[in-house]
């Protein structure tokens, strides 16, 4: 909006700022009022008397002697053992992303570079395969697991977020690599390359920011994957999210609410993080298929 | 590149794909025709000094073996597909005979859990897909004009409704919302009803886990239109203001229609990811009020006894559905590559 015709009245401008202003509360603040609230007692975070108690902490003081108090978290990480299904979440995270990327890397590579009707096909399959809702596999893993005594364990869980990912990861990398001139790893093969050592020495150095956005993606999946981990993981292998929805059966009986909040508020840090210092890769790889489609 | 060393090089993720996406497919498919087998039952005849009675038990030996022999049970083609809990083919005509009206057939069917959950998912995914795009492009717009600083700070708080899990995200709009949280009691105070919870009426149980469709979606829409906003041609806008026309007008006009592909590739994603909400019903324990295609699936299998038959029959109904919704997304793919070659 560079030019001086095109600058809007002050009473538009004065609009779309109250706009921008009222959307950023709508998506800002249930996540500022949890976090606050999670240092707080029931009572409070729960106010039937009086909802400035929570941003006060009333009873809080009138409990802990001082209106902040970690004892949600105390109950969820050591009483819970939260941390069990924190580790579990690493666990699971990092095989998925590494081994998703580094079969995708291959295969998205390949479809980039070979121009038969197959590739073709093979990407259309993997649209599919990508909005197949992950609980309708479910069904089918189930009997198979139980009969080969596979239910349970991180590493089935690990194969199929895996391969739940990969239609995602080679559409992603496909129109990444394509966007690669071919003529980097041709040139190679005539200095004597084999397919793999061009891949592997031209290919991979000038692959990482691709590799990355979609990495990001592939750490999303696999960590905010609810119905894959609840079905297939034993109540002591749990990830965060299914531990969080079981601390809902549990807890709420109990009245131990804040547990599952503070458990909630350690949920979702990681991922304040991670778009803290990622935003930008993420913007990109969100768009990627649509500017282009 | 050579046949052979694509195949080598597509090889292990086609595997994972062949193995945990195709395979499990293929098994549910055939799951969904095989019900469990009934328990054998033997008559014995049991005689006593007052004469001889017969006895029906289960013979346990027998539904054992019988079990152990065919694991998946007995062929029973497309029963489970018509049965009650599916699309309950007799109950459905029984309704359309016996009902007065219209609406009292329609009452009818939200009796069946099949047409209940149905009902919600389509309602669901018709109503959030419009408003999210249009929430998010009006986002796009204000955005669009802030400086470049704000910009960033901006970009960053919009992505978390969509960054964050939807389990968690759900959760914590359930406990603002619950009548002791801070907007149960807004809502309590605006509608000076102390009693008023959003939980325990349907209508306003659909509303909420709607508002909270938007609220996580709203973000990815935004972001796309506003990075197909830093590619609007400039000499447009410039040349729809000479010929006089007005700030709204050149939305319509010039900016909606450059921005129209970006809106049916967000729509076409949207439609096809809020067909398998599943998580907010969940997080909001509105199971009693609104149940989905996804959420009958995980309540089959997460059940004491897992009803794997009909879980598989709802599966094979979903995939179906969500296969409809991407056509036309396959025949736009199609027609992108047929122009490239």
């Amino acid at each position: 909006m560079a030019s001086k015709a095109q600058r809007a009245p002050a009473g538009l401008r004065l609009a779309t700022q109250g706009f921008v202003v009222v959307w950023l509360i709508l998506a800002a603040f249930p996540f500022l009022w949890t976090l606050w609230g999670s240092f707080k007692v029931e009572l409070d975070f729960f106010s039937i008397a009086d909802w400035t108690n929570a941003l006060t902490g009333a009873n809080t003081e009138r409990t802990y002697g001082s209106p902040f108090t970690g004892a949600g978290y105390e109950g969820a990480w050591v009483q819970e053992e939260f941390w069990r299904a924190v580790i579990n979440t690493f666990i699971v995270c990092f095989f998925v992303v590494s081994i998703s990327l580094t079969i995708g890397t291959l295969g998205g590579y390949a479809l980039s570079r070979s121009g038969f009707r197959y590739t073709f096909w093979l990407l259309i399959i993997a649209l599919i395969f990508r909005a197949m809702p992950p609980i309708t596999l479910v069904s089918g893993y189930l009997l198979p697991f139980f009969e080969w005594n596979l239910w349970g364990i991180l590493p089935t869980t690990i194969i199929v977020l895996v391969a739940i990912n990969q239609p995602f990861t080679l559409w992603m990398l496909h129109s990444f690599f394509q966007n690669i001139p071919k003529e980097l790893d041709e040139s190679a093969k005539v200095d004597g390359c084999t397919q793999f050592q061009a891949f592997r020495h031209v290919i991979v150095p000038v692959m990482w920011p691709g590799v990355i956005t979609t990495g990001l993606f592939s750490f999303l999946l696999a960590y905010n994957d609810f119905a894959v981990t609840t079905m297939l993981l034993s109540e002591s292998n749990r990830t965060m999210i299914p531990e969080i929805a079981a601390f809902l059966g549990t807890t709420q009986t109990e009245g131990n609410v804040m547990f599952a909040v503070a458990a909630v508020v350690s949920a979702t840090a990681p991922l304040f993080i991670l778009v803290m210092f990622f935003q930008r890769q993420i913007v990109s790889g969100l768009t990627a298929g649509a500017v282009k489609g | 590149m050579k046949h052979r060393t694509f195949f080598w090089f597509f090889l292990p993720t086609g595997l994972a794909m062949l193995l945990f996406i195709a395979a499990p497919i293929v098994s549910v498919v055939m799951q969904s025709m095989f019900a469990p087998h009934e328990a054998v039952f033997a008559v014995v005849e049991s005689c006593g000094p007052f004469g001889c009675t017969e006895e029906t038990t289960i013979d346990q030996e027998a539904t054992r073996a019988i079990r152990e022999a065919q694991p998946i049970g007995r062929f029973v083609g497309l029963d489970i597909y018509l049965d009650r809990g599916h699309l309950a083919v007799a109950e459905v005509g029984e309704a359309w005979r016996n009902a007065e009206s219209i609406g009292a057939f329609f009452s009818r069917l939200g009796n069946l859990p099949f047409y209940r959950a149905m009902g919600f998912t389509l309602t669901y995914t018709f109503t959030v897909t419009p408003l999210l795009i249009v929430l998010g492009l009006m986002i796009a717009l204000a955005v669009n004009t802030l400086t470049a600083k704000l910009k960033g700070l901006v970009i960053f708080f919009s992505l978390l409704p969509m960054i964050v899990t939807p389990l968690v995200g759900s959760l914590i709009l359930f406990w603002m919302v619950d009548s002791r949280g801070i907007i149960g009691t807004f809502v309590q105070w605006l509608a000076s009803d102390p009693d008023l919870s959003l939980k325990a009426s349907t209508g306003l149980t659909w509303i909420m886990l709607i508002v909270y469709g938007v609220w996580h979606s709203a973000p990815f829409a935004f972001v796309v239109f506003y990075a197909g906003l830093q590619t609007l041609p400039q000499d447009q806008l410039e040349a729809a203001q000479i010929d006089g026309a007005s700030r709204w007008q050149q939305v319509k006009y010039v900016i909606v229609p450059h921005l129209m592909p970006l809106v049916t590739f967000v729509a076409l994603i949207q439609l096809m990811d809020n067909f398998r909400v599943f998580e907010p019903i969940v997080g909001f324990n509105a199971a009693s009020h609104a149940t989905s295609l996804s959420w009958i699936i995980f309540n089959d299998l997460s059940g004491e006894t897992q009803q794997l038959s009909a879980a598989a029959a709802t599966s094979v109904i979903t995939i179906v559905g969500v296969t409809i919704l991407l056509l036309p997304v396959l025949v736009r793919t199609w027609r992108d590559f047929r122009s490239k070659t």
